[in-house]
């Protein structure tokens, strides 16, 4: 099966990519497909590398970028949604003028065609949030 | 852009202004209506809020988006569905909703309604043709 996951929650405040994360992982261990992972709404803080969760507790966002680079999935975070709220990379810093950029590891910003195309091309779209 | 049509529906559960689902809900329909898909819209809960006439947001500083409802029409964005159920355990009608229409060019452009009000049960159906749900 060819599956695509909507993330529409941020990390620790709530765990709708925990829940993504966990399908994805057991999606892949079981032989189907993600062509892609969107995150949206608070779900792009999702792809930010500057989080520093303690140590005895999982790190969400390092979990994603390592399962995207042992499956080469397609980790997309929304642009217009990563605009405001700070999750930048080197094209939006020069863009938008800022000084830093914070995009994780084997995450990638584009827009929201990305996830219209995940729903034409992937026969199942699974979205995770409230 | 894309030779596969597919039945997208957007469920719209949340309360317009609050939370941001709703705005941002928006912006995927907008940017959605570009790939040329069998599009609805369903507003349940809470969602139905969303279509509520007479908006205003000047004391609370929030975007007052409502008037985007009023161009899906042109962006042939035309089914709007409005669960009956939620309108009533809201205390609202129909009337209590924006007019929203959109022009049929296969009809002389006559002026169409695009809400359909329908039932819990009609609203499960529609749910159940779809291919795709984005759920907001």
């Amino acid at each position: 099966m060819k599956f695509a996951i909507q993330v529409n929650e941020g990390p620790y405040q709530h765990q709708a990519t925990d829940s993504a994360y966990q399908f994805a992982k057991a999606a892949l261990d079981a032989g189907h497909e993600i062509m892609r992972v969107f995150f949206y709404h608070d779900g792009v803080n999702n792809g930010t590398n500057l989080t520093t969760p303690p140590q005895d507790d999982r790190n969400i966002v390092n979990r994603w970028s390592e399962l995207g680079k042992a499956h080469d999935l397609d980790l997309v975070v929304c642009v217009a949604a990563a605009q405001r709220r700070g999750i930048v990379d080197e094209g939006e810093m020069q863009r938008n003028g800022k000084d830093a950029q914070n995009i994780a590891d084997g995450f990638r910003i584009s827009g929201l065609g990305q996830l219209i195309e995940a729903g034409i091309q992937s026969e199942r779209l699974v979205v995770f949030g409230d | 852009m894309s030779e596969t049509i597919k039945k997208f529906m957007y469920l719209n559960r949340r309360a317009p202004y609050g939370t941001i689902y709703a705005w941002e809900s928006l912006e995927v329909v907008l940017i959605g209506a570009a790939f040329d898909q069998d599009v609805s819209l369903a507003f349940i809960g809470d969602g139905v809020y969303q279509l509520l006439e007479g908006q205003d947001t000047s004391e609370s500083g929030m975007k007052n988006f409502s008037t985007t409802y009023k161009a899906l029409g042109d962006y042939d964005v035309t089914k709007l569905y409005v669960e009956k159920e939620s309108l009533e355990e809201r205390g609202l009608t129909l009337d209590d909703l924006m007019p929203l229409t959109w022009e049929d060019e296969d009809d002389d452009w006559a002026e169409k309604d695009s809400i359909r009000l329908v039932s819990r049960d009609e609203l499960a159906d529609v749910l159940d043709d779809q291919d795709i749900v984005y759920s907001f």
